[in-house]
């Protein structure tokens, strides 16, 4: 079972959380810290694996984020290696060249990502074709019924951008792509 | 209104969606937290409008808040109101705030039940994937028992996407409420067949799971996971059910041996790593299981342990780790493959990665030997020096010490060198387990008597170097040792050679500094070093030096006396009076010392930490009766033993002592509890022994710190590296001297209390240094040897542990709901036999109690249809290995099916886990077990089985295997008779493999009379040919559809004294009606019968046949020539017969769901017949079991003396018959959609009831 899936910037602000097993928020703040502390003062260059102090770890480091699989005894260590490199290309082909503004900014939609890859704790589908074109076909039946900010309120929202120049929009965005190296065979 | 909709959509326009909350948080880096609490402001408006789209968005966000840790439950509700919309966009985000945010503490969950009902059951996939994917994270026990038949609907929905999605919740559902496991096992298992490969996975992944907590309850599923690791390509399910066979295998040894080949193979052929090291995994365990039974494993090992050196030396980090992992596990039962590496992995102990370092260390914590301990640990010392992060060396050094006192010390040749070791470690800076060295030297101390010498020597010169560990006085650091060293130097201060100077030592103004447990440890041992040097002054009658040490102990206590902690300051002012007074008796020239030191006499002993758990109770202890009679209501039990220290709150409750209820005292109980648990001085159910040295207040006594930057040589202090080399002098002189006696007796082994020597090497060489004597541990009286299982009662997956094998009970099943209509969907594709998705309207009750027992009746079908799929494995299986003609291989099958259910799981494995490697080996296995419950008519049979039956060698073995076939159903008929519930008729268990079903809801009847299928055919003297008057059918689906295949089984006796040989078997084919022949043969040439038979011999043989039209019976002519030789002539002969094709022998005994069934009905499709039968007295259910047996029907439904029945022809005609008894008068109505084909059948039952 996979217990957690927790996705962390270099900095340990959480860009997606998603509990297999319940805990209340401010012990999954605790586990997110405590992990990211572990995680974090690792070398790129050793092993994926950790024994944390809930469960297993098996995390990829990407760039700027962190991808850490918080598992028990049940699942394969290269197994969920692999798993972590199907779900981060998913991404990659979902988003078109996926950085870390596309997660902060778009959480929802890779959480819609991840209920294709894992539900409940349990690897759902490995197939990366299957994953993308069930997302795609949500994706579409959520534009047939107009989305969730229909045409007016997206409108506005530009409009209320204008008025802050100051924010910093898709600027950069080049520099943190996640690079996605090249699978070896599972 | 419009104005309503105009206002709510201007409304939205100044909504923040979830980007802008983003941006605005990013935006807001310094006041984020106000930030926040302003947009939950703007969240909690938007929740109160009646926009759907408007809460939508704020749910959104609110998930977005609950990741980054703000608790959202306080919109539960509203998140259930967005979870119920009807647009897919809303419903989404709806569920996905919930899986975030719902849990079984959130009582609004259970107004979801209805909703999520709904979405089930949508004709949406995606709002039923939703659904499934949102309930996955928030089960709880009572959706769990509401929904659990939805899902299993669900298991067989058409879309693969759903279906896999639905099994893989299965889990959570068993989770929450085991009773679904029994009835839902049925359908999970099929799904392991399931022709979508995700589906299949999944169904792999629940069962997995499942099996690894509860492995003995799914041994009976290993041949079908076997079969799937042989013919899946998906890496995935291959390192999944690799995984559960390394759970599976410690249950059944056999199951390993099996498995080691494909293993080997796979582990030889794929370039996955993952599966590579998943398969070397499970060949490991299963090594483990062998060990003891199959010594000849060698080559696997070295096959595994060369494998993972390659892991283990590869660049890649995570291949290393694994590497390292998988060895270790070798390691604990065959520790020398492991140890011809012990430089790789020493070599592990450099490596930059940590977690790498740990693993090695786990390995070398198996791999130390008497010979090689002292090696090892002196390059861990050195890594001890060299290691940087305290956590590293923290590591190291409980690493060391687990080493060397792993089983009992058994090691350890000299004791010397480890209290050396031990001292040594206590010059690390830093440490946090100065608790666990100074418990090292306790134990040690205590229970090697030999060493005690020794160890208070070192003890003393620690204590009198006490300053250099005082530098780090947190709890569990490195003074932590000084506790014991005091302890140790009071305890035993005979063997101290100045006890005088210790006492000093601890009596020193600094010793105020340390914590308290510690200075309450030097006081209580300053008094028996006390009476140490008593005793010696007054042996040399030095009144003198005497009278100065009580007078030091005078000068010194009052520090102490004046201690802030307790226990230093009780035991302080105790030991000071007592001092006094032994000083005025000094002073009146009294002799004291004997009577001091009977104040601490006696022998400590260590006590098993398991001790007070062994104490047995006492007969007649009855700890839950009452002493007295119970108080009265207001005086609540827990009131007195607290009298004492009671606290002012407390008192409280007196007052109100009237109202005190169950409540009440539960409340108490629990803040007794509570109390309990905080008083140190109550014994607790798992005592820690870190407990003893805890003291309050530890942290808040000043300290001054000491810093020595450079670590001091303590002189006197022997290094533990002389030991090294001190031992391997004495090695080598031992081996010298034992050159010399080699021809002498065997030396006596020495350590007499030490276990028998085990270890990896020769240890019987090794002797230790010095006689030890390891003190066991200490046990009550009586204890009970018994080990308790450490599980955990709260184990979730205690609950499911049920025996899935037995056949359902009506209880089972679960809840339906039926106040409303309830669709089933099923795949047409992958159900042959109910080909037609069902739904059921809205009907009487009647119908829906049909529907439920249908259901019920479903999974005992699928169950069953499962065990026969595992029977064509089976055979196929033997197919593979043994090349011969079907008919072979279907009798072996037919010998193997055994007449229960229950007993078929058993023997089924039996048969699988010792069938493949040898299959005639198997056979030999089987057949006795088939024939062992029968009369004496088995005994004359000779029970090997022949290998080749072809052959003419071994005719008569071939007769037997039919008698074994009788006997077999003289068995079966035995069971009947001993009131089984499931009757199985395995006449036809072979090729289409259907069992006939009978009466599967009927409790506690009376027995069946014995049927047999089997009518005379045509006899002469010399041979009698019996055919099975109900042919078994093998259905041809798809494009043979008009072109069906009969098979027949005609018995051949050999009635004379004489040889029959030659036989040829001739049918004169009809235009709807051929034999089959070998191809090549012409229309009218006959068929080779493939035995001979020796006098009094029958075998049985197969011919098949193709039929066109089933709708009308059949008659063909047919001969059959044979040779008669007998010892003076042979002679050639021929016998004519007629074989009666009946439209019964056409149809196949199908189970069918009641509400397939009714919606058949309904259909109109059907033409209807009936029937009428007069003057039966038999039983009905007897009546039933005859229809199902000789028929091929199945029951669908039986209610009272009413019954529908099912059966399906081979061309897929439905036949559908309402069976009712009443005085002694059966009608049948009957329906199909061929009439004269029913015309038939039922003109076939007639006959039947009329013979009888």
């Amino acid at each position: 079972m996979i217990k957690a899936i927790l996705i962390f910037n270099n900095h340990g602000k959480p860009r997606l959380i998603r509990f297999y097993q319940y805990f209340a928020e401010d012990m999954q703040q605790q586990i997110i810290r405590e992990t990211f502390h572990l995680v974090s003062k690792r070398d790129d260059n050793v092993c994926n694996f950790l024994e944390g102090i809930y469960f297993t770890l098996i995390y990829r480091h990407y760039a700027t984020l962190y991808f850490v699989f918080c598992v028990d005894s049940s699942e394969s260590e290269l197994g969920i290696l692999d798993l972590i490199q199907v779900f981060v290309e998913t991404l990659d082909k979902c988003f078109e060249n996926v950085c870390e503004l596309d997660l902060i900014f778009h959480m929802d939609k890779v959480h819609y990502i991840l209920q294709e890859v894992v539900m409940g704790g349990m690897v759902l589908e490995t197939n990366m074709n299957e994953i993308v074109a069930q997302v795609e076909l949500q994706n579409r039946m959520e534009k047939s019924e107009g989305g969730l900010s229909g045409a007016p309120a997206r409108a506005v929202s530009a409009v209320k951008n204008m008025n802050l120049p100051e924010i910093p929009r898709n600027i950069n965005i080049g520099d943190i792509n996640i690079k996605v190296p090249s699978l070896s065979p599972f | 209104m419009a104005l309503k909709i105009v206002k709510g959509s201007i409304d939205r326009m100044f909504d923040k969606n979830l980007q802008d909350l983003v941006r605005g948080i990013r935006n807001h880096k310094e006041d984020e937290a106000k930030y926040i609490s302003t947009c939950i402001d703007e969240i909690k408006q938007e929740l109160k409008q009646d926009n759907i789209a408007v809460k939508a968005n704020a749910v959104c966000k609110l998930t977005y808040l609950q990741m980054l840790g703000y608790d959202v439950s306080w919109a539960a509700f509203n998140i259930v109101e967005v979870m119920s919309s009807s647009k897919f966009t809303y419903k989404r985000i709806g569920y996905l705030a919930a899986s975030q945010c719902f849990h079984e503490g959130t009582d609004v969950i259970m107004l979801t039940t209805n909703q999520i009902r709904k979405d089930l059951s949508s004709p949406h996939q995606y709002d039923t994937g939703v659904a499934l994917t949102g309930l996955s994270c928030f089960v709880t026990p009572d959706l769990a028992r509401d929904l659990a038949n939805d899902i299993m609907t669900l298991m067989s929905h058409t879309k693969p996407y759903i279906r896999k999605k639905a099994v893989l919740i299965m889990y959570k559902v068993f989770l929450k409420y085991p009773e679904s496991l029994r009835p839902a096992f049925p359908r999970l298992k099929e799904k392991l067949e399931d022709p979508d490969p995700g589906v299949q996975s999944a169904a792999v992944n629940v069962i997995c799971e499942l099996a690894r907590r509860n492995p003995k309850n799914y041994l009976s599923l290993a041949p079908l996971f076997f079969k799937l690791m042989t013919s899946s390509t998906n890496n995935w399910v291959l390192i999944k059910i690799i995984k559960l066979f390394g759970a599976l295998t410690p249950l059944e040894p056999r199951l390993g041996k099996k498995l080691i080949e494909p293993l080997t193979n796979l582990i030889h052929s794929t370039s996955a790593m993952s599966l590579l090291y998943e398969c070397v995994n499970t060949v490991i365990a299963v090594l483990i299981s062998l060990s003891s039974g199959m010594p000849n494993h060698s080559a696997s090992i070295q096959l595994c342990v060369q494998k993972l050196r390659i892991l283990i030396e590869d660049s890649d980090q995570n291949l290393k780790y694994l590497g390292l992992l998988a060895m270790s596990k070798i390691l604990k039962t065959h520790p020398k493959s492991v140890q011809s590496h012990k430089d790789l992995i020493l070599q592990c102990l450099d490596d930059k990665d940590e977690s790498i370092r740990l693993r090695a260390l786990d390995l070398l914590y198996g791999m130390v030997s008497k010979k090689n301990l002292m090696e090892i640990v002196k390059k861990l010392m050195l890594h001890v020096d060299k290691a940087e992060g305290t956590t590293y060396r923290d590591e190291l050094l409980t690493k060391i010490i687990d080493i060397c006192s792993q089983s009992n010390y058994q090691y350890i040749t000299n004791f010397e060198w480890y209290i050396s070791i031990l001292v040594e470690l206590t010059r690390l800076e830093g440490t946090r387990h100065g608790h666990l060295i100074a418990s090292q030297m306790l134990d040690v101390a205590i229970r090697v008597k030999a060493i005690r010498g020794f160890a208070v020597a070192q003890m003393a010169t620690l204590l009198d170097n006490a300053h250099l560990l005082t530098g780090n006085t947190q709890r569990n650091g490195i003074c932590e040792v000084l506790y014991a060293a005091a302890w140790i130097c009071g305890e035993f201060s005979e063997h101290l050679e100045d006890p005088m100077q210790t006492l000093e030592a601890m009596l020193r103004p600094k010793v105020a500094t340390l914590p308290g447990h510690i200075q309450a440890v030097y006081v209580q041992n300053a008094a028996k070093l006390f009476a140490t040097v008593l005793r010696k002054h007054e042996g040399e009658t030095d009144s003198q030096a005497a009278q100065e040490t009580s007078q030091l102990l005078i000068d010194r206590l009052p520090l102490f006396v004046q201690s802030a902690n307790l226990e230093v300051q009780e035991r302080a002012s105790c030991i000071l009076q007592l001092v006094k007074y032994i000083q005025k008796l000094q002073q009146k020239n009294v002799e004291v010392a004997e009577e001091v030191t009977a104040l601490f006499a006696g022998e400590l002993n260590p006590v098993a930490p398991k001790a007070q758990k062994k104490v047995p109770i006492p007969e007649g202890l009855d700890l839950d009766a009452w002493i007295n009679e119970p108080p009265s209501e207001s005086e609540s039990e827990d009131e007195k033993p607290k009298a004492v220290f009671t606290k002012e709150e407390h008192k409280h409750s007196r007052s109100r002592h009237t109202e005190v209820d169950e409540k009440e005292l539960a409340r108490r109980r629990e803040v007794r509890k509570q109390e309990q648990a905080n008083n140190p001085f109550y014994i607790k159910a798992s005592p820690s022994s870190q407990k003893v040295y805890d003291a309050p207040g530890v942290e808040h006594i000043p300290v001054v710190q000491i810093d020595l930057s450079v670590p001091l040589k303590v002189p006197g202090m022997p290094t533990s590296d002389q030991y090294l080399k001190l031992e391997e002098e004495r090695q080598q002189k031992e081996k010298a001297e034992r050159k010399k006696k080699e021809k002498k007796k065997k030396r006596e082994k020495r350590g007499k209390e030490r276990k028998a020597d085990s270890g990896p090497e020769s240890e019987e060489d090794i002797r230790p240094a010095h006689q030890v004597d390891i003190v066991t541990e200490e046990m009550p009286e009586n204890a009970l040897p018994s080990d308790d299982d450490d599980k955990d009662p709260n184990d979730p997956h205690k609950a499911l542990d049920i025996d899935l094998d037995k056949p359902l009970a009506d209880s089972e099943k679960l809840p339906v709901r039926t106040h409303r209509p309830e669709v089933l969907k099923s795949p047409a594709e992958d159900r042959v036999n109910e080909s037609i998705p069902q739904e059921t309207n809205k009907g009487s009750g009647k119908e829906k109690k049909e529907k439920k027992k249908g259901k019920e009746k479903d999974r005992k079908r699928s169950k069953e249809e499962k065990k026969k799929k595992k029977h064509k494995e089976v055979e196929e299986e033997l197919l593979e290995s043994q090349p011969e003609e079907a008919i072979q291989s279907e009798e072996t099958k037919e010998a193997t099916a055994p007449p229960t259910s229950t007993s078929t799981e058993a023997s089924d494995l039996d048969f699988w886990l010792c069938s493949a490697p040898v299959p005639p080996a198997a056979q030999e296995e089987t057949a006795p077990s088939s024939a062992a419950a029968v009369d004496t008519s088995s005994a004359a049979a000779p029970e090997s089985e022949p290998d080749e039956p072809k052959d003419a060698e071994p005719e008569d073995t071939k007769s037997s295997k039919h008698k074994k076939k009788k006997q077999k159903k003289e068995k079966e008929e035995k069971e009947k008779k001993k009131k089984k519930r499931h009757h199985h008729h395995h006449h036809h268990s072979d090729a289409g493999g259907e069992d006939s079903v009978q009466n599967g809801t009927v409790e506690e009847e009376e027995p069946l009379p014995p049927m047999s299928n089997y009518s005379l055919l045509a006899e002469n003297s010399y041979i009698k040919m019996m055919k099975e008057d109900a042919d078994q059918v093998y259905d041809i689906q798809g494009n043979h559809q008009d072109e069906s295949k009969v098979v027949v089984s005609v018995i051949f006796e050999n009635k004379s004294d004489s040889f029959l040989k030659s036989m040829e078997f001739n049918v004169l084919d009809s235009l709807n009606s051929k034999l089959q022949r070998p191809e090549g043969a012409g229309p009218h040439d006959s068929l080779t019968v493939p035995f001979q038979l020796p006098p009094g011999v029958s075998n049985e043989a197969r011919f098949v046949f193709s039929v066109q039209s089933i709708v009308m019976p059949q008659k063909l002519k047919g001969t059959l020539t044979f040779i008669v030789k007998s010892d003076e002539s042979s002679t050639h002969e021929k016998l004519d017969f007629k074989l009666h094709f009946t439209c019964t022998s056409y149809l196949i005994t199908t189970p069918c769901y009641s509400d397939a069934y009714a919606k058949l009905l309904e259909s109109g499709d059907l033409k209807g017949s009936s029937l009428r039968l007069e003057g039966i007295s038999m039983p009905f259910h007897h009546l039933l079991a005859r229809i199902c047996f000789h028929h091929h029907f199945s029951v669908v439904e039986r209610i009272d003396s009413c019954a529908s029945m099912y059966s399906r022809s081979i061309q897929g005609h439905h036949v559908c018959l309402l069976v009712k008894t009443s005085d002694q008068t059966v009608s049948i109505d009957a329906k199909c959609d061929e009439p004269s084909l029913l015309g038939n059948v039922l003109d076939e039952i007639k006959q039947t009831f009329s013979k009888c």
